[in-house]
């Protein structure tokens, strides 16, 4: 089976930063949980940006034989 | 001398007809002549041309299959293989497909070819599926030769760098196209892909004509996953665009619709930042309004404000106080006046006046009663402009 491509980790992100915006958009945290979840929500939205800065496309033939 | 029964004999020209395939997966050039249909559904007629004929059948199975049943008259290209009726010693010809010869032999088997997998519903709207929206892994069945591999790759780095591309490789033209792109295309259904690309580069369009073959276009049908089609350029159509998920003009315009663009994704990570940004503002905005209202609550209850408060009531009672003080005052001074009128009325002075007198004994004592006094007593009487000595005469009542 083959490693996560980039896609995987994009999705896992994306789907962690959808999680925090919407418990963000809840407002039923107290201020300091919520700039806790802020400072997560950046650095989620950090990380998704490298990701799609860095990522490289894997190219990988099959055997014709 | 051996005898044969017409059984065996018959039996071995089946044998001998049927079995050493020369007779297979041929096509006829004829005209139908006696074509009759009968109610189970079988056809039998003639093929003819003008110096010979045979018999021709076309069973039920195959009749069905076709868009339209042959006329009398009618030149047709037939496709089948010879038989041998053993019951009565005759040679048939067993049609699968029949076409109007007028169209051309390749056009005419493409067409009864597209007619018959319509027919299964292999080019059903339903059958679509939608494109997976991140796809992960993406197949690509394609020859290594031509250029549109690499176009697709340099798409794909250019716009979605972020999957895995398992190129499946395959010839695309030649009698061995066919076989190829079908083995190609199972071991990539092997993979864990979650899309397949099939393409080819333009070509004259005979050199398409893989991606009209049957095994080609029943192993597109059966992709496990999504499969989009980018053979030849826009102008062509092949049956397997028609049973695939999603068709693309060329093999470039395959791997554009494959996958989103990278700057699509960082909108949408921009979107949920600004959206979490938001947030978090209108959660501080809304806390800095409490730390307000607290301190406008709080300036309320300063204790100067109970001093000012405290100090403004004695103020007022103060005032009150004092104001009642003058009432007092005046009311005082309005009974003072009243008090000397009527003191002023009881003085001995107004008595006087109207001729009364006042008698008093030596020492100052005031004479109410003769008691007082006795006769010869020197009395001082007050008049009202003056005083008397006066003696006592008589002391008795």
């Amino acid at each position: 089976m083959s490693e996560p491509t980039a896609v995987e980790q994009y999705e896992t992100l994306l789907a962690e930063l959808q999680a925090v915006v919407e418990r963000l958009e809840r407002g039923e945290l107290s201020l300091a949980e919520a700039l806790h979840l802020y400072e997560r929500g950046a650095e989620l939205a950090a990380a998704c940006q490298r990701l799609l800065d860095t990522a490289e496309l894997r190219v990988r033939q099959l055997d014709s034989a | 001398m051996r005898a044969f029964s017409v059984s065996d004999l018959n039996s071995a020209l089946r044998a001998h007809l049927e079995e050493d395939g020369l007779f297979f997966d041929l096509w006829l050039l004829a005209e139908v002549v006696e074509f009759r249909r009968y109610s189970s559904g079988h056809c039998y007629f003639t093929l003819k041309d003008e110096q010979a004929s045979i018999r021709a059948v076309l069973w039920r199975s195959a009749a069905e299959r076709l868009a339209r049943l042959p006329a009398n008259g009618e030149a047709v290209l037939a496709h089948g293989r010879v038989g041998f009726y053993e019951a009565r010693g005759e040679v048939q010809f067993v049609v699968d497909q029949i076409v109007p010869a007028g169209e051309g032999l390749l056009n005419a088997q493409l067409e009864q070819l597209r007619a018959r997998l319509e027919a299964e519903g292999l080019f059903d709207e339903r059958r679509k599926r939608s494109l997976p929206p991140l796809p992960r892994r993406i197949g690509i069945v394609t020859s290594l030769q031509a250029a549109a591999l690499q176009d697709m790759l340099t798409i794909f780095r250019r716009r979605y760098p972020l999957a895995e591309i398992v190129v499946s490789p395959c010839l695309v033209q030649g009698e061995l196209a066919p076989a190829s792109i079908v083995a190609a295309l199972r071991r990539v259904y092997a993979e864990p892909v979650d899309l397949v690309i099939v393409a080819r580069g333009g070509g004259a369009s005979e050199d398409l004509a893989a991606f009209n073959d049957e095994q080609v276009v029943r192993a597109v049908a059966a992709s496990p996953v999504p499969i989009i089609t980018g053979v030849g350029h826009e102008t062509d159509t092949t049956l397997v665009d028609a049973v695939a998920d999603l068709r693309a003009p060329t093999p470039s315009a395959a791997a554009e619709v494959a996958a989103p663009a990278v700057v699509d994704l960082r909108q949408r990570v921009a979107e949920l930042r600004d959206r979490a940004a938001g947030a978090i503002m209108a959660r501080i905005e809304e806390q800095r309004r409490a730390v307000d209202q607290q301190v406008t609550l709080l300036r309320r209850n300063h204790p100067r404000r109970h001093l000012d408060a405290a100090r403004q009531t004695v103020d007022e009672l103060d005032r009150r106080a004092s104001r009642a003080f003058e009432r007092w005052l005046a009311l005082a001074q309005t009974r003072l006046q009243g008090l000397q009128a009527r003191l002023s009325t009881l003085s001995p002075q107004a008595t006087l006046a109207r001729g009364y007198a006042i008698a008093q004994r030596t020492g100052g004592q005031v004479v109410t009663d003769p008691a007082q006094v006795q006769a010869g007593e020197q009395l001082q009487l007050t008049v009202r402009a003056g005083t008397l000595l006066v003696a006592v005469e008589d002391a008795n009542e």
